[in-house]
C-alpha cells in the first residue's frame, strides 16, 4: 500500500497546480496521471487565460462579463473570488517561468477574447496551456517531494464506513500491478467528458473518469446539461481553431458572403459569448445558409499576416495539416463543436465536495464558475484558482487528520471486475470502439446545440442500450503490460455515466439557458429555473435536487451583446 | 479513406517471443490529442522519426518500400511494447539533467518581470517542444553516444539559458561545456531540425548555446569543442565548405524549418546559425547561388538582397525563426514555402 497526505488525480494544470500548493504547505503529496504529466489534454489550450491585471482594468469587470456569460447560472461568491485571485495567480506563474506575451514596455501584453469588456486574456503564442503545463512540470520536476506516479489509471475510489475518502486504487499501466493507494484526502484533477462527443475538440483521454468515480460513490453532480460547443472547430475531426482568431479580428461568413453576427449580437459581433456564436451558425446552416459540408466561413485573413505567424500560429499548422488551407489566404470552414463540460463533481469555493475529504478542481469540477456558460480564456484561471485553492485546503486538512487504515479487500474487488473484462469471449460482445463511436454520434445529434424533448429521450434510450451492450464489450489484448484495450473498457463505463446524465439533466431543465437551448421551451425562465441541477447516484440511476444559485451584487438581466 | 498496407513491429514482453513484424491494412490510429499537440504518438515511419497523427498515409504510402509503411517503434530508447519506448529512461532523465527549471536571483518582484519582448519569443520556439521524442529517436550523436545529452534537453536548456529572468545562465553554460556528453557532442547533422513537428530546431539551439558559451562568456571547456569549434569555422573560411552549405537550403528551403518568406529577417538568422557557411559565401568558394537558392525560391534579386542584408551587419544575430513575419513582409512571390512534412 502506498501512502501519502494529499493525493491528487489527475496532471493537467488543475492537478498540479493543487500539488504544489499542497506541498508547499508542508503536505506529502502523491500525483497521479493516466498519461505523463505533459501530455494532459491542459495543453491544448491555445487561446490564454484571463486576468483584470491593468490598472485601468478591474476584477469587478472581469466578474460581472463572467457572471453574464454564464446566463446567471454562475455563483457569484465563486466567480468573485476566481476573478479577485487572476491578477496574483498570473503573476506567480510569470514568476515562475512562464514565456508570457510582452507589449513593447517588456511588460505583459494582452489579446481579446469573447464575452469580455476589455482585453484582458494573457498569452503565449498559441501554446498558452502547453506553456504553463510545461512550467509547472518543471516545478514537479524540482520539487522531489511530491512523489508522481506517472502512467497509472485510477480504477475507482474508496470510502470508508463513515463515508470519509480514504484513497483510490490504481493501475500502473506498465505492467498492470493493481496498487491501493491510502491518503488523508483526495483531489480529483481528471479533466471533462469531450469524448462522449463526437467530433470534439477534446483528445481521446477526455473520457470524464473522475466525474464518473465520484458519481459512483456518492458525490452529487452539478450542471451536467451544461455542454459547451465551440463556434470555431473543423467539421469531421472536430478541431479547435482558436476564439484567439476572432479576438484578433477574424470574422464569420456565411456562404452567401453575409458577415452574420450582425444579426444576432450586432454590439460584440463574433466576440460575443460562445452559446451565442454557435447558436448563431447553427441556424444559418440548418436555415441552409451554410456550406454543403454543414459549416460556415472564419476570415482570418483580416488579420495581418506577421500577427498571425506571431500570435496564431499553431492554427496555421492546424490548417495546412488537418484542412489543407492556408489560412492567411483563405477562409476556412468551420462549425460549433463539443469542446467543455461546465458541469461536474459539485464544489465549494476550497474544491471540497459533499464527501468529507474529497476534493476536486479544474474541469473534472463544478464550483460553479462557468455556469450555463464559460468565457474562453476563464477554463485555465478555473483550474490554477481553484487548483491551487483545493491544494492549500487539503495540506490544511490532513494536518488534522490520521493517515487512514484501509483493507486491502478493494484491490481483490477491482482485480476481479478486471479478470472478468479480460476473461470474456472475443467473439461475443460488441468492440469499445464501435459502442462509443454511436455514442459520440447519439450525443452530438440530439444533445447539441439545440435540443428538444424527442431528441433526448432518443439520447436517453440509446444511452441505456450502450451501457447493457458494455456490460459485455470485448477486448482483444489480455495482457497487463501497457494493455490500452481494457483500459477503454474502463473508460467507456465512465464514459457511459457521464452520458446519462448529460442527458438526465437537460430533459430535467425545462428552459433555455447559456449553453442549454430547448426548442420546446426557448426562453430562460428565471422563476423556475434560477437553479443548480444536481445528480446523485439512487441505485443504478441518477436522482435529481436542485440547489440554489448564489446571487451577490448582479441581479440576473436580459442577457445582450 | 483507401486501405494502406501497414507493417507494424510487434514486440510483447509477456510473451517471451522477439519482436515481429506484422502487416496490417488499416488505419492510423493516433494516441491522444490526434492534433500533434501531446507528443504522445512518436514513432517511425518507413525510418523517419515522426508523429503518427499529423502523417498522412497516402503520403507514407508513396515513399514506403514495396508500398508497404513501415512503422517501427522510435529509436535510441528501449520498447516497452510495441510502438512504446521508455521515454523516462532516455528524454526524461536527459531533461532533468540540465536543472530544467527557472532559478532567478533573489525575491521576485512585486508585478511582472520586465523584459524584451523579443527574448520571450525567442525562448517560445524551446517552449513549443512537445516532448515527442522524434529529435531523440533520429539524432546520430545519440547512436553513437549514448550519454549525449541530446537535441531535446539542450533545446530546453537553451529555453533558461536565453531567458533574461534566469540568474545562471554562465554556470549553466559551464556546465553545459565542460560535459564531454554536452553542447560539443553534437555533429550538425540537421536530424533533429529535420524530424522535429513544432520547428524547435534543436540543433540551433545547440549552436546557440555554443556561441553564447564561447563569445559572451569565453568558456572554454576541457573537451576543447570551442577549439574544435574555431578550427572547423577557420577551414571553412579558406576552403568554404560545400557539402554542408547544401544542406542549409535542404534543410531550411524545404521548409522543415521555415515556411515563411525568406526574406532579410530570415537571412540575418541563417547568417548567425551557421556563420560557417556564410564565411564560406564571403570567402567566395561557396556562391550564393549554390548555397542558398532553391527550386522554390527563384528570385535572384531576393537573394542579393538577402545577402547585402548580410554583408551590412556587424553583430551576431539572434532573432530567430520561430515566428517569421515582417511588417515588411514580402509578396507572394518571394515565399520560400515548403509543406513542412506531416
Ligand atoms: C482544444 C482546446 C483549447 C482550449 N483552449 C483554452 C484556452 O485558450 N483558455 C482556457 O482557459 N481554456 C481552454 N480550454 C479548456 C482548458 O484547456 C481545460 O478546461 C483545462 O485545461 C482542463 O484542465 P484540467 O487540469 O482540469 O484537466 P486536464 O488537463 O484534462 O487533465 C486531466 C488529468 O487527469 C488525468 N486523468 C484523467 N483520468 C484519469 C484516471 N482515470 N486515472 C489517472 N489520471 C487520470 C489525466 O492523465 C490528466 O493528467 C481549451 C480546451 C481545449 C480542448
Ligand atoms: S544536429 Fe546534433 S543534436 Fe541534432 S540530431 Fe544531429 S547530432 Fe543530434
Ligand atoms: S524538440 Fe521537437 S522533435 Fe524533439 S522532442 Fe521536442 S517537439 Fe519532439
Ligand atoms: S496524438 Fe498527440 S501528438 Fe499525436
Amino acid at each position: 500500500m502506498l501512502a501519502h497526505d494529499v493525493l491528487v488525480i489527475g496532471a493537467g494544470l488543475a492537478g498540479q497546480r493543487a500539488a504544489l500548493a499542497a506541498a508547499e504547505d508542508g503536505a506529502a503529496v502523491g500525483i497521479l496521471s493516466k498519461v505523463h504529466p505533459v501530455r494532459s489534454h491542459s495543453n491544448a489550450a491555445q487561446g490564454g487565460i484571463n486576468a483584470a491585471l491593468n490598472p485601468e482594468d478591474s476584477w469587478e469587470s472581469h466578474a460581472y462579463d463572467t457572471v453574464k456569460g454564464s446566463d446567471y447560472l454562475g455563483d457569484q461568491d465563486a466567480i468573485e473570488i476566481m476573478c479577485r485571485e487572476a491578477p496574483a495567480e498570473i503573476l506567480a506563474l510569470e514568476h515562475l517561468g512562464v514565456t508570457f506575451h510582452r507589449n513593447e514596455q517588456g511588460r505583459l501584453g494582452t489579446r481579446a477574447f469573447g464575452g469580455a469588456s476589455a482585453a484582458r486574456t494573457y498569452y503565449v503564442a498559441d501554446i498558452t496551456g502547453q506553456a504553463i503545463l510545461h512550467v509547472l512540470y518543471e516545478q514537479l520536476m524540482k520539487h522531489s517531494e511530491v512523489y508522481r506516479y506517472e502512467e497509472w489509471f485510477t480504477t475507482s475510489l474508496v470510502r470508508d464506513g463513515d463515508g470519509h475518502i480514504v484513497g483510490c486504487v490504481a493501475r500502473n499501466i506498465r505492467d498492470g500491478a493493481m496498487e491501493l493507494f491510502a491518503a488523508k484526502c483526495v483531489i480529483l484533477a481528471c479533466g471533462g467528458n469531450g469524448q462522449i462527443y463526437n467530433p470534439t475538440t477534446n483528445a481521446l483521454i477526455c473520457t470524464g473518469d473522475g466525474i464518473a468515480m465520484a458519481y459512483r460513490i456518492g458525490a452529487p453532480l452539478m450542471d451536467m446539461e451544461m455542454v459547451q460547443y465551440h463556434p470555431t472547430t473543423l467539421a469531421g475531426n472536430g478541431l479547435l481553431v482558436t476564439e484567439g482568431a476572432r479576438g484578433e479580428g477574424a470574422h464569420l461568413y456565411n456562404a452567401q458572403g453575409e458577415r452574420f453576427m450582425e444579426k444576432y449580437a450586432p454590439n460584440k459581433m463574433e466576440l460575443a459569448s460562445r452559446d451565442v456564436v454557435s447558436r448563431a451558425e447553427q441556424t444559418e446552416i440548418n436555415e441552409g445558409r451554410g456550406f454543403p459540408d454543414g459549416t460556415v466561413a472564419l476570415d482570418i485573413t483580416k488579420v495581418p499576416r506577421k500577427r498571425i505567424h506571431e500570435a496564431l500560429r499553431e492554427i496555421v499548422n492546424v490548417g495546412r495539416d488537418f484542412a489543407g488551407v492556408d489560412i492567411t489566404r483563405e477562409p476556412i470552414h468551420i462549425k460549433p463543436g463539443n469542446h467543455y463540460t461546465m458541469g461536474g463533481v459539485k464544489t465549494d469555493v476550497d474544491g471540497r465536495t459533499d464527501i468529507p475529504g474529497l476534493y476536486a478542481a479544474g474541469e473534472v469540477a463544478c464550483v460553479s464558475v462557468h455556469g450555463g456558460n464559460r468565457l474562453g480564456a476563464n477554463s485555465l484561471l478555473d483550474t490554477l484558482v481553484f487548483g491551487r485553492r483545493s491544494g492549500k485546503h487539503a495540506a490544511e486538512h490532513a494536518r488534522n487528520h490520521k493517515l487512514p487504515q484501509v483493507s486491502n479487500t478493494v484491490v481483490d474487488d477491482e482485480e476481479r471486475g478486471i479478470r472478468e473484462i479480460v476473461g470474456r469471449d472475443s467473439g461475443n460482445g460488441r468492440r469499445v470502439a464501435q459502442i462509443r463511436e454511436e455514442l459520440g454520434r447519439v450525443m452530438d445529434e440530439h444533445v447539441a446545440v439545440f435540443r428538444d424533448e424527442d431528441g433526448l429521450l432518443k439520447a436517453g434510450e440509446t444511452v441505456q442500450r450502450l451501457k447493457e451492450e458494455a456490460r459485455n464489450v470485448t477486448i482483444d489484448d489480455k495482457g497487463t503490460v501497457f494493455n490500452q484495450d481494457l483500459l477503454g473498457a474502463i473508460e467507456l463505463g465512465f464514459m457511459l455515466d457521464n452520458a446519462e446524465c448529460v442527458v438526465v439533466a437537460a430533459l430535467e431543465r425545462k428552459e433555455s439557458r447559456g449553453a442549454q437551448f430547448r426548442t420546446d421551451y426557448p426562453e430562460r425562465d428565471d422563476d423556475d429555473w434560477l437553479k443548480h441541477i444536481d445528480l446523485s447516484l439512487d441505485g443504478d440511476r441518477p436522482a435529481v435536487t436542485y440547489s440554489e444559485v448564489t446571487l451577490t451584487q448582479w441581479e440576473p438581466e436580459e442577457r445582450k451583446y | 479513406m483507401p486501405d494502406y498496407s501497414l507493417k507494424i513491429r510487434r514486440y510483447n514482453p509477456e510473451s517471451g517471443q522477439p519482436a515481429y513484424w506484422q502487416q496490417f491494412d488499416v488505419d492510423l490510429a493516433g494516441c491522444s490529442c490526434q492534433a500533434a499537440i501531446c507528443g504522445s504518438c512518436g514513432v517511425r515511419i518507413n525510418g523517419m522519426s515522426r508523429l503518427a497523427c499529423n502523417t498522412k498515409l497516402g503520403e507514407a504510402a508513396e515513399d514506403a518500400p514495396n508500398g508497404a509503411i513501415v512503422v517501427e517503434p522510435m529509436g535510441n530508447m528501449p520498447v516497452l511494447k510495441d510502438l512504446i519506448v521508455d521515454m523516462d529512461a532516455v528524454h526524461w532523465k536527459k531533461v532533468q539533467r540540465v536543472v530544467p527549471w527557472l532559478l532567478p536571483e533573489g525575491d521576485p518582484p512585486d508585478r511582472e518581470y520586465i523584459v524584451d519582448p523579443e527574448s520571450m519569443i525567442d525562448i517560445t520556439q524551446s517552449m513549443a517542444c512537445i516532448h515527442c521524442g522524434a529529435c531523440v529517436s533520429a539524432c546520430l550523436s545519440m547512436e553513437v553516444d549514448p550519454e549525449f545529452i541530446g537535441p531535446a534537453a539542450l533545446a530546453k536548456a537553451y529555453r533558461f539559458v536565453g531567458d533574461p529572468r534566469d540568474a545562471f545562465t554562465e554556470d549553466r553554460l559551464l556546465d553545459l561545456a565542460e560535459d564531454p556528453h554536452g553542447i560539443y557532442d553534437c555533429t550538425h547533422c540537421f536530424a533533429c531540425i529535420e524530424v522535429c513537428p513544432k520547428d524547435v530546431a534543436p540543433m540551433n539551439q545547440i549552436m546557440r548555446l555554443r556561441r553564447r558559451a564561447t563569445s559572451d562568456y569565453g568558456i572554454k571547456d576541457g573537451n576543447n569543442g570551442y577549439g574544435h569549434e574555431k578550427a572547423f569555422s577557420d577551414l571553412i573560411e579558406k576552403y568554404g565548405l560545400l557539402s554542408e552549405a547544401q544542406l542549409l537550403p535542404k534543410s531550411y528551403g524545404d521548409g522543415s524549418l521555415i515556411r515563411a518568406q525568406v526574406k532579410p529577417a530570415a537571412l540575418k538568422e541563417l547568417t548567425a546559425k551557421l556563420p560557417t557557411v556564410i564565411r564560406g559565401l564571403r570567402s567566395g568558394k561557396v556562391s550564393p547561388k549554390t548555397a542558398l537558392i532553391h527550386r522554390k525560391l527563384k528570385d535572384q534579386d531576393q537573394i542579393r538582397r538577402m545577402y547585402k542584408e548580410v554583408e551590412s551587419h556587424e553583430d551576431r544575430l539572434e532573432l530567430n525563426l520561430y515566428i517569421v513575419g515582417d511588417s515588411d513582409a514580402e509578396e507572394e512571390g518571394t515565399m520560400a514555402e515548403g509543406g513542412q512534412e506531416g
